[in-house]
């Protein structure tokens, strides 16, 4: 018997938290903007920031993709292997500001390899990080320029972010170790 | 399922239908690198591969390096000098000799059917067949699914006429496991001398006649002649091979009008298929060649995922 999962945001939340941080986003002015969302969920919420950082003014925003498992450091400590899927960039890299989003910042692996899979596509003036969750415990020299909700957790704790495209419905959990299947590295 | 269940790729007999399409769906995700600038990835660096390549081959072998080095792979490569010692022998020695250099992937291609499986069974590291005698040769079976998937959308359900020497072509056989598993239905076709004996255990029927076999296939498959072994084809003449199995303009009009036109290379102009047919727009030769690269670093990308878990175990 687990104990239920703690919601850290429902949805209402998390459309306010991704608001927020569109807004601070949009205030470090420098053009032109590209967001970037790791794959799977960071795609998700990726897009939801460009749809609000378009409506702050009418500039346009542009939107890619990236799947870092060819980058993994730890291809063999993932139980479940994803299937490696399509890094969708169509911009060009170099000369942009580029923020790349991910759900949950936990050992920080994940961004450092987003950040080797960005390099290899050119020269950005600028990469920030934006995650919804910063649930620290980092394994690496590694921080987001943009955090929606820090939250302390233990090793034996998971956060899961659920997004309605993927799971549903909106919604962060924290919860104790036994179910996680989907784990955030 | 999302990994292979085997550390080794030796044949496309036995790959689920998952299997394959795990590959082949990587394989999607691979062709974007090869549209890059920088066309590099650092996914198996600090693994070895060992290229072994027994018999002589431009094309899968250079397949092969380019694969391993958008990778990041280290490479080297062994070809065999002719040498007096008996095959079994060799490669056991050979075999030896490899291990040594403790490789992630041994990639070998060799005359002798059953030359991957031999090594497999002896050594640690993960084998690749790149071609073994008249056996397997199945990242060429792959690459073709993936060229026909991605002109047909979808495998099950095609119609594939696969026409030449069908006993000595590991092409056809890698192929024929394939397909049938993924529910295409194949046609072999060539004259009686080149079909071997209980073929219908690779799950093809067998058509005699080039028309019927062309009538309205959605994929033409021809085969290479070997002309270096024709005294091994039990074939009066080439031009008497040409005249009833060659692809020519009357033969392909059999075929539904957007068949695709597949030839595992390097093609005989004017033997197995005509000139103006090698070129027509229907023809995905070249694709098939462009094709190889992908379906190869995503094969050496899973499998390496499955050593580097054999590892930590």
């Amino acid at each position: 018997m687990t104990a239920k999962p703690r919601i850290l945001m429902d949805a209402g939340k998390m459309d306010r938290t991704l608001a927020r941080m569109a807004a601070e986003i949009r205030e470090q002015e420098s053009e032109p903007l590209a967001v970037v969302g790791i794959r799977t969920r960071g795609v998700h919420l990726a897009a939801r920031l460009r749809d609000k950082l378009q409506g702050i003014d009418e500039s346009e925003v542009d939107f890619g993709i990236l799947d870092i498992n060819l980058y993994r450091d730890d291809l063999s400590m993932v139980a479940d292997h994803p299937v490696l899927r399509k890094t969708e960039i169509s911009f060009p890299v170099g000369g942009r500001r580029l923020v790349l989003v991910d759900d949950v910042l936990y050992t920080g692996r994940t961004i450092r390899a987003a950040l080797d899979a960005l390099t290899d596509l050119g020269r950005p003036t600028a990469i920030q990080l934006a995650v919804l969750v910063d649930r620290g415990l980092r394994e690496v020299p590694i921080q987001a320029d943009f955090v929606g909700m820090a939250v302390p957790t233990q090793t034996d704790q998971y956060v899961r972010v659920l997004v309605r495209e993927e799971d549903g419905a909106d919604r962060v959990e924290l919860g104790e170790r036994a179910v996680p299947k989907r784990d955030e590295p | 399922m999302v990994d292979l269940g085997d550390r080794h790729l030796l044949g496309t007999e036995g790959l689920t239908s998952e299997e394959i399409t795990l590959i082949l769906d990587t394989a999607e995700s691979m062709v974007e690198i090869g549209q890059r600038e920088i066309k590099k990835v650092p996914t198996l660096r600090g693994k070895t591969v060992v290229n072994f390549f027994y018999e002589p081959s431009t094309r899968t072998r250079s397949s092969f390096e380019i694969a391993e080095k958008r990778l990041s792979a280290d490479i080297v490569n062994f070809s065999a000098s002719g040498s007096s010692v008996s095959k079994g022998e060799t490669l056991l020695d050979t075999a030896r000799t490899l291990e040594a250099m403790e490789p992630t992937f041994i990639v070998i291609r060799h005359g002798a059917s059953g030359a991957a499986r031999f090594l497999a069974d002896r050594c640690r590291a993960s084998i690749i067949n790149a071609g073994d005698g008249m056996h397997e040769h199945p990242t060429q079976a792959l690459l073709d699914a993936f060229t026909m998937r991605r002109h047909k959308k979808k495998l099950a359900g095609l119609n594939v006429a696969i026409v030449g020497d069908i006993t000595h072509s590991r092409v056809a056989r890698s192929n024929a496991y394939l397909l049938a598993t993924m529910g295409a239905r194949v046609t072999f076709c060539g004259p009686a001398t080149m079909i071997p004996p209980h073929v219908e255990c690779l799950g093809a029927r067998v058509e005699l006649s080039m028309e019927k076999a062309l009538e309205g296939v959605d994929v033409i498959m021809m085969l290479r002649i070997q002309r270096e072994r024709q005294s091994r084809l039990a074939l009066p003449s080439l031009r008497e091979y040409t005249r009833l199995y060659g692809l020519d303009r009357r033969r392909l009009s059999l075929a539904h009008p957007e068949a695709l036109i597949m030839h595992p290379g390097p093609i005989n102009r004017g033997v197995e298929i005509a000139d103006d047919v090698a070129d027509d727009q229907r023809s995905v030769i070249l694709e098939q060649v462009a094709n190889g690269v992908a379906i190869r670093m995503a094969v050496l990308y899973l499998l390496a995922r499955n050593w580097d878990a054999h590892e930590a175990s």
